[in-house]
């Protein structure tokens, strides 16, 4: 038994004889450029002149000076949240550098002195050099210590060392390295204040 | 006497290189900006002076230190001397061009006695002149081609002769209107006979008298510049064209080529469609009204006006030329081809037969 397919024939569409004469076709085209040419050139010497800002006169942001606008969702560089007292909200329960799939995240915790706490962490890094900004530390953290809306998004270093966050960084999202004064009030391991910065991390990737 | 002459065209020539090489120098601001207005963004804007950014003006001046400090590479199986020659020979002949187009009527100046032409070389065969220079710019673009000793290089250059040959021949077909209408080769004379008037009211304008001309010639000289919708020689996103193997301002110059072989087409059609230097209605002794009534006008002002006309309309059709090549996508090699052959050289030839015919019908046979 033969099935008899069914065939849609399209033909390709045949130009028109005042498509072929190429004129008014450039011509059609000529428009739309020239349009957009005096469209534009009207709407940059109004800017000049203060008029008509809320129209665009083109699509480019001038990136250093205009920042592109961020949708709340968008995941960009952590922060540590912070108690009214100024120690992280964070109680070192390892849960987000467990899940972090870069292994990125370096915890060392330390015995809190409320009780009603457990822990805090000593040590909090994050090398953003190896971090997919995945976003999945923020989701799984149960105290709402870590978050990633900064809107900071210019992340270049000269060095991988410079990639890596402490505990200073990502409380302080304005701060930037070098960092040569510490003035968080809870304690902690940072070079600045002389200790040796030794923990979990460095064992990783050693 | 001799002296005063030489000196005279010595201003004049430094007149038109200055102003020639400022203006295709511009073109690269022009070029940004136009672009960045018609595709909806801004163009370069970043380089400075002291703060200054002058919308991006300065660009043009970064490029062109840019070009002079890089290393000029010579490719090792090149011919070095055809090598060196070829940008040379490019902008040579563009400049040199330039020497025919009456760019202003003629100025009197207090001391002297004979007025002052304002055109470099009064040639009689001024339009032969420039097709031919026109035509031996293509040796630049094939000698590069043709001693680079890379494909990509030869294959642009091979390209850009068949192009230049079979465009060329439209854009000669196409002014032999011009010529038959007019009656002259000598571009001056043609743009004073432009200042006529038709019925007292149009003015005899070459696009007027010759419409059909003013397209083919306008076609054929943007392929004629190597420029996009035309630029099968250069193809910078497939075979990058007969420069492949230039850097540095050798390579400038090339491009700078392109510059002034567009300005010189713009000069060109303006001289020959749009009247050149003539304001309509403004006579060598003032303005004429078409309702009768003259204002007069001084020499200066009459010349002023004159290169004002037309350094405005070369600038339009710069303008023009510019938004073509932002427009239009590239020909594929057959269809240029078709174009040039099949369509515009027939036409240009139907052209001359009607125009010949016209002409003696209105009695106006030499």
């Amino acid at each position: 038994m033969t099935t008899k397919a069914k065939v849609k024939v399209v033909r390709r569409p045949e130009l028109t004889f005042w498509e072929k004469l190429y004129i008014p076709q450039i011509l059609c085209g000529l428009k739309i450029t020239t349009t957009h040419f005096y469209r534009n050139l009207y709407l940059h010497i109004a800017h000049r002149l203060g008029r008509l800002k809320h129209l665009r006169a083109s699509a480019t942001i001038q990136y250093p000076e205009e920042l592109r606008p961020l949708m709340s969702r968008f995941r960009s560089r952590h922060r540590l949240t912070v108690r009214e007292d100024g120690t992280p909200r964070c109680v070192g329960c390892m849960l987000c550098e467990t899940v972090c799939p870069a292994k990125c995240i370096a915890i060392v915790p330390g015995e809190h002195p409320d009780p009603h706490v457990e822990k805090y962490p000593v040590r909090f890094d994050i090398d953003l050099g190896v971090c997919v900004y995945c976003g999945y530390c923020v989701e799984v953290c149960p105290e709402d210590a870590i978050r990633m809306d900064t809107g900071i998004l210019d992340l270049a270093a000269y060095s991988r060392e410079s990639m890596r966050l402490d505990i200073h960084e990502l409380m302080n999202p304005e701060l930037r390295k070098p960092i040569n004064d510490c003035s968080l009030t809870f304690p902690h391991q940072c070079k600045v204040t002389g200790e040796e910065m030794k923990g979990s991390w460095e064992e990783a990737n050693s | 006497m001799i002296i005063e002459v030489l000196i005279i065209k010595l201003v004049l020539a430094g007149i038109v290189f200055f102003g020639v090489l400022n203006f295709a120098g511009l073109h690269t601001w022009v070029e940004r900006k136009q672009s960045a207005l018609i595709q909806d963004r801004i163009g370069a804007n970043r380089a400075d002076i002291f703060g200054f950014r002058l919308l991006g003006l300065f660009h043009g001046i970064a490029d062109a230190v840019k070009m002079f400090t890089k290393e000029d590479i010579i490719p090792a199986g090149a011919n070095k001397t055809l090598h060196t020659l070829a940008p040379f020979f490019s902008v040579f002949f563009a400049l040199v061009a330039f020497a025919a187009i009456p760019f202003g009527p003629d100025l009197t100046l207090p001391w002297l006695e004979n007025p002052v032409e304002l055109q470099v070389a009064k040639i009689n065969a001024a339009l032969l002149y420039i097709f031919a220079m026109l035509s031996l710019g293509v040796y630049g673009v094939i000698l590069a081609g043709f001693a680079s000793r890379n494909n990509y290089a030869i294959l642009g250059g091979l390209r850009a002769t068949a192009q230049m040959i079979s465009y060329e021949i439209a854009l000669g077909v196409s002014v032999i209107g011009v010529i038959m209408v007019y009656q002259t080769m000598d571009l001056s004379v043609m743009v004073e006979k432009q200042g006529h008037m038709i019925f007292g009211l149009i003015p005899c304008w070459g696009i007027i008298v010759q419409p059909v001309a003013f397209i083919i010639f306008l076609t054929a000289a943007l392929a004629e510049t190597k420029r996009a919708p035309f630029d099968l020689p250069e193809c910078e996103s497939e075979i990058i064209g007969y420069f492949v193997e230039y850097s540095g301002m050798k390579f400038g110059m090339f491009f700078l080529t392109d510059f002034l072989e567009t300005i010189m087409v713009a000069c060109l059609a303006t001289t020959l469609f749009l009247g050149g230097w003539q304001v309509p209605f403004l006579m060598s002794d003032g303005i004429h009204f078409p309702w009768g009534g003259v204002l007069p006008v001084s020499n200066w002002i009459y010349v002023l006006l004159g290169v004002m006309s037309f350094s405005m309309k070369v600038v339009i059709f710069c303008w023009f030329f510019m938004q073509i090549r932002w427009t239009l996508p590239r020909f594929r090699y057959d269809q240029l081809m078709t174009l040039g052959w099949k369509g515009l050289f027939p036409i240009a030839v139907v052209n001359i037969v009607v125009t010949a015919v016209i002409l003696v019908f209105l009695g106006e046979q030499p």
